[in-house]
Order: C-alpha cells, then sequence, then structure tokens
C-alpha cells in the first residue's frame, strides 16, 4: 500500500514538474498588469482578456501567425514529397551505395545549424530571398530531410515487396505503384512525419532569426523572443502570446502522442 | 533484386536539396573561415590559417567553449537521470498511462524561444514565482554564478521529455521473464534494475547520450533568449559567440572560423558516440 502511495505520489511530483511553468504563464497571461507587480504572486483577483486583444492589435500577431503556419506547413508537404520518393528508392528500387547514402543522410542530421548559417545568409541574400516565406522553407524542408527519410524508410520497409511487384505486372510504373500503393498503405508513417517536421518548423528559432527582418516574415519564436515594450518589458503580453502559440501544440501532443512517440523512437533506437 | 529496375531518379531530388543547402554551405564556411571579411566594408581578403591561430589568443573564445562544455555535460547528465527515473516510473501498467505520457510530452513540445521567456519570468528577482516560493531575493539571471545554473535547469526541464520517452522505449524491449527470473532468484529492486535493467538497456542510453551531447553542444535559442550569454559573458556559448560575432560584428570570416569549431567538435562527438555504440554491439 505504501508502495502504491509513494508511486502516485512520485508521478504526481513528475506530472507538476512539467506543467507548472506553462500553469504559471497562463495565470500570467490573465493578470491585468498591476497584479503582474504584486506580492504574493498567486492568482489573479480581477482576470482578464486584454493581454490577449492587445497581442493582436498592438502588435501584427496575426500576420506572424499566418508566416508560422505556412512556413510550417509548406515545409511538411515538401519535406514529406521529397522524403518518400527518396526513402521508397531506397526501400523498393536498385539503388547503388544505399548504405553509404542512408549514412550521409544520417549525418546531416547531426549539423550543427550555426556551421551552415553563415554561408546560407551570403546565399539568400544574393538570391533575394531574405524577408521571405521561401528562405525559411526551402531551409527547413532540408534540414528536416533526415528525418523524414529515415522515418519513411522505416515504414516502406514494413510493407512486403510483393505487394510492389505484383503493382508493377499488373501494368504500373513504379511511380504508379509508389503513388497509387505505397503511399495509400503508409498513411501513420507519413502523418507521425508530417507531425514531427511540423512541431520542428513551427519551433525553429536560429535560422528564422538570421533570415527574417520585418513582421513580413518573422515567425512565432522569433516575434516572441523580440518583444519588446517601450518602457519596460511587457510580461502580460508575451505570457499571452506564449500561451496562443503553445496551444495547438499541446492539443497535437494529447490528440497523437502515440505516433509523436513512434516517430521520435523510431528516429532513434532502431539506428 | 535484379528485376528490379533503377531509383536513382527518385532519390536525387532529396540528395541534390541536402547537398545544396547543407553540403555545400559546410564547404562554404570553412572557405570563409579563411578569409577577413567585413560585411559593412565589403572587405574580404585571404589570409590562411591566421583566424584559426587567433583562436588560441582569443579569451572570449575559451571562455566560450568552458561554458559549452560545463553547460553540455551538466545538463546532459541530470537529463539522464531525471529522464531514467521518470521512465522506470512509468514503465508499468496503471491507470491514465497514456495521459500521463502525454503530460509529460508538453515541455519537449513547446518552442524553446517559449519556454526561455516563461522561465526568464519564473527567475524574475522581484515578481518571479520562484524566488517567491524559496522565500529568497536571489537574482537568478544576474548573477554569473546562477545564471548558467539557471539556464542548465531550463535546459533540463525542456529536454528530460525526450530521454525519458527513448528510455522507456527501450524498457519495453527488455523481455518480461529476465525479470520473473530475477525475481524467482530472489533478487531486490536495486539488484535487478542494476544486473538486467542497465546492461540491456545500454546501447539506448548511449544513443539519447548522443543526442543529447550534440544538441547541448550546439545549444543556442535557449540560453541565448534567457540570458543573451550574460551576465559578463558568463553563459556565452559558443554557438552565441559565433552568432554574435556574425550578425553583430558582421565579422563574417572570424565567425565562420568559429562555426567550423563547433563543427568539428560535434563530428568529434558523433564519432566517439558511434565507436562506443559499434563495439557495444560487437
Amino acid at each position: 500500500m505504501t508502495k502504491r502511495i509513494s508511486f502516485y505520489l512520485l508521478l504526481i511530483i513528475a506530472i507538476l514538474y512539467c506543467l507548472c511553468p506553462l500553469l504559471w504563464q497562463f495565470i500570467t497571461s490573465l493578470k491585468p498588469d498591476y497584479e503582474l507587480t504584486r506580492i504574493p504572486p498567486i492568482l489573479p483577483e480581477k482576470p482578464t482578456v486584454a493581454h490577449y486583444i492587445s497581442i493582436f492589435k498592438g502588435y501584427p500577431f496575426s500576420r506572424i501567425i499566418l508566416n508560422s503556419t505556412i512556413v510550417a506547413a509548406s515545409t511538411t508537404i515538401f519535406s514529406l514529397i521529397v522524403g518518400s520518393l527518396c526513402a521508397f528508392g531506397l526501400t523498393k528500387l536498385k539503388v547503388r551505395y544505399k548504405a553509404i547514402i542512408l549514412g550521409f543522410v544520417l549525418s546531416v542530421s547531426m549539423f550543427p545549424p550555426i556551421a551552415t548559417v553563415s554561408p546560407l545568409y551570403i546565399i539568400i541574400r544574393s538570391l533575394g530571398l531574405r524577408d521571405t516565406w521561401w528562405a525559411l522553407i526551402i531551409t527547413y524542408t532540408t534540414f528536416s530531410l533526415p528525418l523524414s527519410i529515415w522515418i519513411l524508410t522505416n515504414f516502406f520497409k514494413e510493407i512486403p515487396d510483393e505487394i510492389y511487384l505484383a503493382a508493377r505486372i499488373d501494368g504500373c510504373s513504379p511511380f504508379q505503384a509508389f503513388q497509387k500503393i505505397i503511399l495509400p498503405l503508409s498513411g501513420p508513417g507519413i502523418f507521425t512525419t508530417a507531425i514531427l517536421v511540423f512541431i520542428f518548423s513551427w519551433n525553429e528559432f536560429l535560422f528564422a532569426l538570421t533570415f527574417t527582418s520585418t513582421p513580413n516574415s518573422r515567425t512565432i519564436p522569433v516575434a516572441i523572443a523580440l518583444f519588446q515594450g517601450i518602457h519596460e518589458i511587457p510580461w502580460g503580453d508575451i505570457a499571452a502570446a506564449s500561451v496562443t502559440v503553445t496551444v495547438p501544440l499541446v492539443i497535437l501532443v494529447f490528440v497523437f502522442q502515440r505516433r509523436i512517440i513512434e516517430g521520435l523512437t523510431a528516429g532513434a533506437i532502431k539506428s | 533484386m535484379n528485376s528490379r529496375e533503377k531509383g536513382d531518379k527518385f532519390i536525387i531530388p532529396a540528395l541534390i536539396m541536402l547537398s545544396c543547402v547543407t553540403i555545400y554551405p559546410v564547404l562554404y564556411v570553412f572557405y570563409l573561415s579563411l578569409q577577413r571579411r567585413l560585411l559593412i566594408f565589403d572587405i574580404s581578403r585571404f589570409v590562411g590559417f591566421e583566424n584559426y591561430l587567433f583562436l588560441f589568443r582569443d579569451d572570449r573564445f575559451w571562455n566560450a567553449l568552458k561554458n559549452t562544455a560545463y553547460f553540455t555535460v551538466a545538463s546532459v547528465s541530470l537529463e539522464l537521470f531525471l529522464g531514467l527515473s521518470i521512465a522506470v516510473l512509468l514503465n508499468r501498467p496503471f491507470r491514465l498511462r497514456g495521459l500521463t505520457r502525454a503530460v509529460i510530452l508538453v515541455p519537449w513540445a513547446i518552442p524553446t524561444v517559449v519556454s526561455a521567456r516563461m522561465w526568464e519570468w519564473v527567475y524574475n528577482t522581484d515578481f518571479g514565482i520562484l524566488n517567491f516560493i524559496i522565500g529568497s531575493k536571489i537574482n537568478w539571471l544576474g548573477s554569473p554564478f546562477w545564471a548558467i545554473h539557471a539556464a542548465i535547469f531550463m535546459d533540463v526541464w525542456k529536454t528530460t521529455p525526450f530521454v525519458a520517452i527513448l528510455l522507456m522505449a527501450g524498457l519495453q524491449v527488455i523481455p518480461h521473464e529476465l525479470y520473473q527470473a530475477a525475481k524467482v532468484d530472489g533478487a531486490g529492486s536495486w539488484t535487478t534494475f542494476k544486473r538486467i535493467t542497465l546492461p540491456l538497456l545500454k546501447p539506448v542510453i548511449l544513443v539519447v547520450l548522443l543526442f543529447r551531447t550534440l544538441d547541448a553542444f550546439r545549444v543556442f535559442d535557449a540560453v541565448y533568449v534567457l540570458t543573451g550569454g550574460g551576465p559578463a559573458n558568463t553563459t556565452e556559448t559558443l554557438s552565441i559567440y559565433a552568432y554574435k560575432v556574425l550578425f553583430q560584428t558582421l565579422q563574417f570570416g572570424y565567425g565562420s572560423t568559429l562555426s567550423v569549431v563547433v563543427f568539428l567538435c560535434i563530428g568529434s562527438i558523433s564519432i566517439f558516440y558511434i565507436k562506443l555504440l559499434s563495439r557495444g554491439i560487437k
């Protein structure tokens, strides 16, 4: 019995440890400014949604959410297209130096972003892509490719070769077989990859900070990092913005935790 | 296998993208690192390994290297310890297990920038909840001693879920019969953990350590947003220093040299772990 109680006690501590800072941010976002500096800093006496209104009114926050959504969604689509084609080639077709290619793809995932940011900045500037969505979409798609290829390769391997060969005998070209047979059979794998790539692009900071310069293309992490008031740090607005952009992620996690865990472990354990 | 057609055209788009956006820039950054290049003055001149020699005289570089190493070792070991505890705790059937796992994943999913600003407020000297709870007036982010530890603590909070999830997956692969046999032999839970769980989990632990060490060593956003590298550069990591040299003082030559150093360190760390791993498998 004591064992059971101590188990649940530890469990509650772990859960509180994970959630408390976020809850605190939520509480902060509901406090009017004068309550932010009140001691003891507990629950708001007069909860208000003023901060949520002010981030959309006094700040181009809706444009920034749009930027992030377009960048993350496009990255997810491109990464899935290029990644699934590559994974298909590697698992179902004849490719020379297969192991070397896979090793190369994996080693790219270890590249530190800081090592590529200065040349990419020069390239992007000379192509006139600075402060555009494309600068981020191209970079994110490439940096997410190792993850996509890796997870999708693992999924495609599970599909028996006979199914693919049967489609070929029935007169499908390799591309048709890929499109009509392999893709529909690997829905869960594609879905898992999509979630992970989306979260990665939604959260990325270094490239976004470097390649964007105005709210025209600035993404959420950059906007939140650069949030500044005229006189003092607007803690309430920052909290409201944090909560707003975190809610979609928390929903994703709660609905798709099984898929996310599957993807994370496929990306790591099987290597 | 021979009856199959070639798949080259399917993998070529991926290879082209990877080459243009990762391989080419890495070669380019090495070339830049051999130059004296100041963007604003349009100066660019080949100087050979001069930038690399300057590293030895640059105290700020050694300071950043020291900070990065300390940050990496401290946060990765804490994460492993906490992650392992959570994994063992959750590795048993109980009600609401799925929900608990989802809750544990939340810190991992939050954007790093958001978590940095969240902790900045928690650490606030006058109005932060942390000082209120422990009844102190510590200037967490303003004191050279506390700032780096505050950053480490935040990183531990953010990345322990990832460690726990991977270790949990590793735990689930260990055959149940082994634990039953240990029980029959009268082994206590600590002995079982030390003799069965740890040795069988070793490959997964190494993979987790590899991923986390790489991430911690190239840390940028977490610390940059939380402290900006201050106070007095006590939290300036290699990536932050490189970024400042590149984009604040616009010295693309020397900044690239620092980037190459990060790249080489990451490369050596990966090779070290992969060697350890392949030895374990044999």
